[in-house]
């Protein structure tokens, strides 16, 4: 074979971009992150059902599902379940709030004409842009001087600051999208402001909402820190922090720890599931004309 | 009963002034048109008198009751809105019950008033279906069945045909017509076409810059315009305004020939002449009449449009017979028919009324 014959088959090799094209190497590279971003999950999973003695020797072999002493152990001699209703009690509470003080405030911010209301709003924004932990000090003065510390107050007030600035911002520029001639609509129809709000703005607004709430909903049910500063009482601790005192000093019972940390990420990847699949349906129904 | 005064209303936006007083009077059962060009207010007007907005300053009295600080459902007024603005997360049913439930009516008046509505609608079979599985034209009447349930003294309409297509726009023009003999409620209705407003109104509103320009009827309107604003806006191709002096019982245009009248307003040497494309001839030779040069003419099967270019620039439609086709370019010459034609003045540009002009 001629050098330029040589030259022209180099040429015709279309390399793996033209092989597979634009869409088939994202859909490869988005495979191999997955893969990769489930790895751990996967690891987590098994090792909950293996002794000690099996993670070290085999940590990666497939372990017999039918073993459940693990997850008996953390029901029945750990505080998880408690830890597990902590969790659930203050992640809903300031969800619920988040959404609730969110709305109302962005509804105002977005809809009434006052002075000022830009102001507020850039406010609420500063709260993005500070990082909450660096204020730990005067938070922990002002909490023990409140006489909440050591309460779920301490945390709920924490995480419904945390999350007002990014749900007043998704709600504000989300309510601003919709036609106004709607509340027009349902004043002449005699609705008060509430009702305007509650009967026909608030189900408009579903799909900003679940935006919201899965935003604020993973960082709250993985904060480790607030708790760690503002809880002592162990019976109040929250799942992240109550995992912990499974580490002994000497030994960890690993399984038994695994077990507990996918018990406890169920509920938020549970969760986390059906409000996408909300916020899809969401996003694709809720054309107006 | 709905009769509805407005005494001198004024609406600021902060510093803007939209509406500079405007005095009006609405008697019952009235089909009463705001029409005007984009911006002209007439929305602003509809949004005070629905109380979506507050008024400045001025009164608004519904029926001798001062209405400016009720609330927008205690006026009993109605409204549908340009958007149609249904609620799109409730049925066809909800839409319209949403309104009564909250005037706490029984439970069966509601279901009367719906199926009546929805009969007189002819929507009987929509009423289960969402906003989003309706055609425009359903939406429309989805809209206006929302407010008749509500049995208000006053509907308004704040452009209800913009969204249609020209076919079904005519359709529910007349079914919007008709609404109103059957109900017989006082109707306001904005629009910003005047073929609509011609077609559906009692009293036509024509409105600019925040003033009201002219009422009256489509007929006053017409044939005697009150503004040469008025007589370009009302009409269709639109009224030509050529500015003439007066020698004599001549009306010329400088270099570019004149036109004789039997009657011409008094005194003023220079004014605005308004003439209507009916009101025109145009011939490729003839001794009289002003001079112009074609620029394009329109065949409408039933008519045709000449336009030209006078001498001064301006220019000017006349209809002809359509088998009179002129080419762009011919030079022609432009007479006056007999047909009525407006004065106006130069500068105010108000209606001017002629006289017998004596003989010279």
């Amino acid at each position: 074979m001629s050098a330029a014959a040589e030259k022209a088959m180099a040429y015709d090799n279309k390399g793996i971009l033209g092989t597979l094209g634009r869409e088939g190497l994202l859909q490869i590279i988005l495979v191999a992150n997955t893969a990769l971003m489930l790895f751990p999950v996967v690891i987590m999973i098994f090792s909950g059902f293996k002794s000690n003695m099996e993670i070290f020797n085999q940590p990666f072999a497939i372990p017999d599902f039918t073993n459940l002493t693990n997850y008996v152990k953390v029901w029945t001699q750990t505080n998880f379940a408690r830890y597990l209703f902590n969790s659930v009690f203050v992640t809903g509470l300031s969800i619920g709030l988040i959404l609730v003080l969110g709305t109302m405030a962005a509804y105002a911010i977005a809809r009434y004409e006052f002075f000022g209301s830009n102001i507020i709003l850039l406010f609420f924004l500063a709260g993005l842009t500070l990082p909450l932990k660096l204020a730990i000090i005067p938070l922990f003065i002002l909490f023990r001087d409140m006489g909440i510390l050591n309460t779920y107050w301490a945390l709920i007030a924490v995480y419904v600051a945390m999350g007002l600035p990014s749900t007043v911002f998704i709600m504000t520029s989300f309510i601003r999208t919709l036609p106004r001639e709607l509340e027009d609509a349902a004043r002449m129809d005699g609705a008060s402001e509430l009702r305007i709000m509650v009967s026909v703005l608030l189900p408009l607004c579903r799909p900003a909402l679940v935006i919201s709430a899965i935003h604020n909903l993973v960082p709250i049910w993985n904060d480790f820190f607030f708790p760690l500063v503002f809880i002592q009482n162990d019976a109040l601790k929250t799942l992240p922090q109550g995992l912990t005192s499974f580490m002994g000093e000497y030994t960890t019972d690993w399984g038994v720890m695994f077990a507990g940390l996918t018990l406890a990420a169920a509920p938020i990847t549970i969760v986390y599931i059906i409000l996408s699949k909300q916020f899809i349906n969401g996003m694709t129904s809720g054309a107006l004309k | 009963m709905a009769r509805l005064t407005l005494r001198n209303v004024k609406k600021r936006f902060k510093e803007t002034e939209v509406l500079h007083g405007i005095d009006l009077e609405i008697r019952d059962r009235e089909f009463v048109v705001f029409v005007g060009p984009s911006g002209c207010g007439k929305s602003t007007l509809l949004r005070l008198i629905a109380g979506l907005d507050p008024i400045t300053e001025g009164s608004f009295h519904l029926n001798e009751r001062m209405m400016n600080d009720v609330a927008p459902s205690k006026r009993g007024i109605a409204m549908v809105f340009q958007s149609y603005a249904l609620y799109p997360h409730m049925d066809v049913y909800e839409n319209m019950a949403f309104g009564v439930r909250l005037m706490g009516l029984p439970k069966e008046e509601i279901e009367s008033r719906i199926s009546e509505a929805a009969r007189m609608l002819k929507m009987e079979e929509l009423l289960k279906r969402k906003p989003r599985e309706l055609s425009g034209g359903q939406r429309q009447r989805v809209a206006i069945g929302r407010a008749l349930v509500r049995k208000p003294e006053v509907f308004l309409l704040d452009e209800p045909l913009s969204n249609l297509d020209a076919a079904l726009r005519s359709e529910v023009r007349l079914e919007i017509a008709k609404l109103h003999r059957e109900i017989g409620g006082t109707m306001i209705y904005v629009t910003h076409d005047q073929i609509e407003a011609m077609t559906l109104a009692d009293k036509i509103v024509v409105m600019n810059n925040g003033r009201v320009e002219q009422v009256g009827s489509p007929r006053q309107l017409f044939e005697k315009p009150a503004n040469s604003f008025v007589g370009t806006f009302i009409g269709s191709p639109k009224m030509t305004l050529v500015d003439v002096s007066r020698s004599g019982n001549r009306l010329g245009i400088a270099d570019g020939g004149s036109v004789p009248l039997d009657e011409l307003p008094d005194k003023t040497p220079h004014l605005k002449l308004g003439v209507r494309p009916d009101a025109l001839t145009v011939k490729r030779e003839a001794e009289d009449g002003f001079t112009a040069s074609v620029v394009y003419t329109e065949y409408l099967g039933d008519d045709s449009y000449v336009y030209a270019r006078l001498a001064d620039g301006t220019l000017v439609a006349i209809r002809t017979h359509p088998n009179d086709i002129f080419e762009p370019d011919e030079a022609v010459r432009i007479n006056l028919n007999g047909s009525p034609v407006h004065f106006f003045d130069a500068e105010s540009g108000q209606r001017l009324e002629p006289s017998a002009v004596a003989a010279h």
